[in-house]
């Protein structure tokens, strides 16, 4: 075994890459002024679509059909909450609750309630020749699974795409001031449908990496909040891509924490390191007030 | 794009239509499983008092809570952490107080859960009011976090003495809230809960407190510039009596129905409250009737998993379904709600 570092290292970046996926995905939704709270629902049907496409198709199958099974929640969402302007925290809520049972169902259905020992294809850590051989933290950072690298690429892309190209401008402009972006020419609800899909493929994602680079198997409701996690730290990233993405590291280092402090041997409850995240994330949000501005049409229901 | 009522029946017919679907293509036997549902639930006196109205006493509590807070633009969807919480304090007094008569243990336990579920939902109360944190995301942590203490509660401070069990020691017969008649499992926790709708319907109604909430629910921006409301008070306020009443539903679910502290305390009550406030489309009354309606679908669903091997988890499918027909119908009775 590594040193404790090391493996403090891995276990951060390991916990936070489902997380700064996830969050990724908000921050483009919520910047076109869609409070995402389907979220969770979201990251629950790719754990779901991870398992059914591994079964079949190896992980990397497994990888696919969690970005489907996540699209095709976040479309749900947005038939109500940008198709029909509903409330987005009621519909929201419901589909959470309808990725629940549905995942539930199925997985009962289809495994059996003696499905728990089931064990599917993975995805193992594939070191980076020479950089996962940094001291400390090159193990860390460059010995990990294909997901996470995955995620390396993907945060510097949003960036560019949100702050250096007209779409991406056009994005946050609806966020900002639909009526007004509708009056130059946005189209605003095509817009919102292509985040929403955006944020459905990075959820998915984020529940398939939970499933074949961490757990390696699925549990009912195995999500575990790490939706709402994610929204906070889209907060606490102050809506923008690379803030979003060390917000999801802190996160992955309070979770990781629980390995250290074992590894340490202090006599804590366990229940204690599992309840850090949530309380982390309370504290988080209430640090943040008065010191973040939210894009100014989010969860606004009026509009073009 | 306006609602219309086409396509929201529509999006009826094809939730019922895939939810039928979703059981044939699973293999379900669907004619049996509907029976079991009916009969597990309305088919007996015995399914209707034991089965149905136990089931109906937590959720129209619960359900009370959430549309208390709804109504006052408070979107609390932490009934389930109030609830677990409530069911922990109360069942901390019951195991605390022996040799005393139930007249005074039981209100003490009550007593203790509305109080421990309004302590809890007064941390969201204060991380909205003064530090603006969206409410829907503290008060799932709080589940969370609820859950987290009462599985170390029960697997430590609060064990049952030969610590096999994750579960506290069965409370004394003090502690046991007393059933309508022998022949029933039926507590008066039931009749509790229909009259803590009947008393909020009436303050919600003919009370300036009452008055004050559905302004702010109604129209927060118009309730602070008229002046003479107090708006953070206002949300403050029933936010504290939401998380109270689930409280409340905690502590009489551990005295009247399980009689100790368990992990999964609750079956997820706290989120099938959302869509029995939503049904009742937040009225207080009307909450007694939904309550019952999805207290049936519980026990029915409960009949449905042992007679026709159908996943009960299938509720959360069913109840998902109605909130967002309503939501589409936009029925839900939340007034235009502006950015907290």
């Amino acid at each position: 075994m590594s040193s404790p570092a090391t493996a403090f290292a891995e276990a951060t970046v390991r916990t936070a890459t489902p997380l700064a996926l996830a969050a990724i995905g908000e921050v483009v939704v919520e910047r076109a002024g869609i409070i995402n709270i389907s979220l969770e629902g979201i990251i629950l049907s790719g754990c779901f679509g991870g398992l059914v496409g591994a079964t079949h198709a190896g992980a990397m199958g497994g990888y696919a059909a969690s970005m489907l099974f996540g699209v095709a929640a976040a479309i749900a969402f947005a038939l109500f909450a940008v198709w029909l302007r509903a409330d987005q925290i009621i519909s929201g809520t419901a589909v959470t609750l309808l990725a629940i049972g549905l995942t539930g169902t199925l997985y009962r259905t289809l495994y059996g309630t003696a499905g728990a020992g089931l064990s599917i294809p993975t995805t193992g850590p594939v070191p980076i020749p020479a950089l996962s051989r940094i001291p400390v933290l090159g193990p860390g950072l460059f010995e990990q699974p294909i997901v996470t690298y995955a995620t390396y690429l993907l945060v510097p892309l949003v960036w560019w795409w949100m702050y250096k190209t007209h779409a991406g401008l056009a994005l946050r402009a609806v966020g900002e001031n639909p009526v007004a972006a509708e009056a130059t020419g946005i189209r605003v609800s095509r817009m919102r449908f292509g985040a929403m899909i955006f944020g459905g493929l990075t959820g998915g994602l984020a529940g398939g990496a939970l499933v074949l680079a961490q757990a390696g198997t699925f549990a009912e409701g195995m999500s575990a909040g790490r939706g709402f996690i994610a929204i906070a730290i889209v907060v606490l990233g102050r809506w923008h891509p690379l803030g979003v993405a060390v917000a999801a590291l802190v996160f992955g280092g309070a979770s990781a924490l629980q390995f250290l402090l074992q590894a340490l041997g202090l006599a804590l409850p366990y229940q204690l390191f599992l309840s850090l995240p949530y309380v982390l994330t309370l504290a988080g949000l209430a640090g943040m007030a008065g010191r973040v501005r939210a894009p100014a049409a989010l969860a606004r229901i009026e509009g073009p | 794009m306006k609602h219309s009522p086409r396509l929201a029946v529509g999006l009826v017919i094809a939730l019922i239509v895939g939810m039928a679907g979703l059981l044939v293509a699973a293999g379900f036997d669907v004619q049996r499983a509907a029976w079991a549902l009916v009969n597990g639930s309305l088919g007996s006196w015995y399914a209707i008092g034991s089965g149905t109205l136990i089931r109906a006493t937590p959720l129209i509590l619960t359900g009370l809570a959430v549309a208390i807070a709804f109504r006052a633009g408070v979107f609390n969807i932490g009934a389930e952490g109030q609830f677990i919480v409530g069911a922990a304090a109360a069942a901390a007094t019951a195991l605390s107080i022996r040799n005393a008569a139930p007249i005074i243990v039981l209100p003490l336990v009550l007593l203790s859960g509305f109080v421990a579920g309004g302590m809890w939902a007064s941390i969201a109360a204060v991380l909205r009011v003064r530090f603006r944190v969206l409410e829907v995301i503290s008060t799932i942590m709080l589940n969370f976090v609820a859950a987290y203490l009462v599985s170390y509660l029960v697997r430590g401070p609060m064990q049952e003495p030969t610590h096999i069990y994750p579960q506290t020691q069965t409370f004394g017969d003090a502690a046991h809230l007393p059933r309508f008649s022998t022949g029933t499992r039926l507590h008066i926790g039931f009749a509790i809960a229909v009259a803590a709708c009947a008393g909020a319907w009436w303050a919600i109604r003919f009370t300036a407190s009452g008055f004050r909430l559905r302004v702010v629910g109604a129209n927060p921006t118009a309730a602070r510039s008229a002046g003479l409301i107090d708006v953070d008070r206002v949300t403050m306020r029933a936010f504290l009596v939401s998380g109270a009443l689930a409280g409340l539903a905690g502590a009489i679910e551990v005295s009247g129905v399980t009689y100790a502290l368990y992990e999964n305390i609750s079956p997820g009550y706290g989120y099938t409250a959302i869509a029995v406030a939503l049904v009742a489309r937040l009225d207080a009354l009307a909450i007694i009737g939904s309550g019952i309606l999805f207290g049936a679908l519980e026990a029915g669903a409960t009949a449905m998993q042992r007679d026709a091997g159908v996943p009960s988890v299938v509720v959360s499918v069913i109840e998902a379904g109605v909130i967002l027909s309503l939501v589409a119908l936009g029925r839900t009775g939340i007034g235009a709600r502006k950015t907290p």
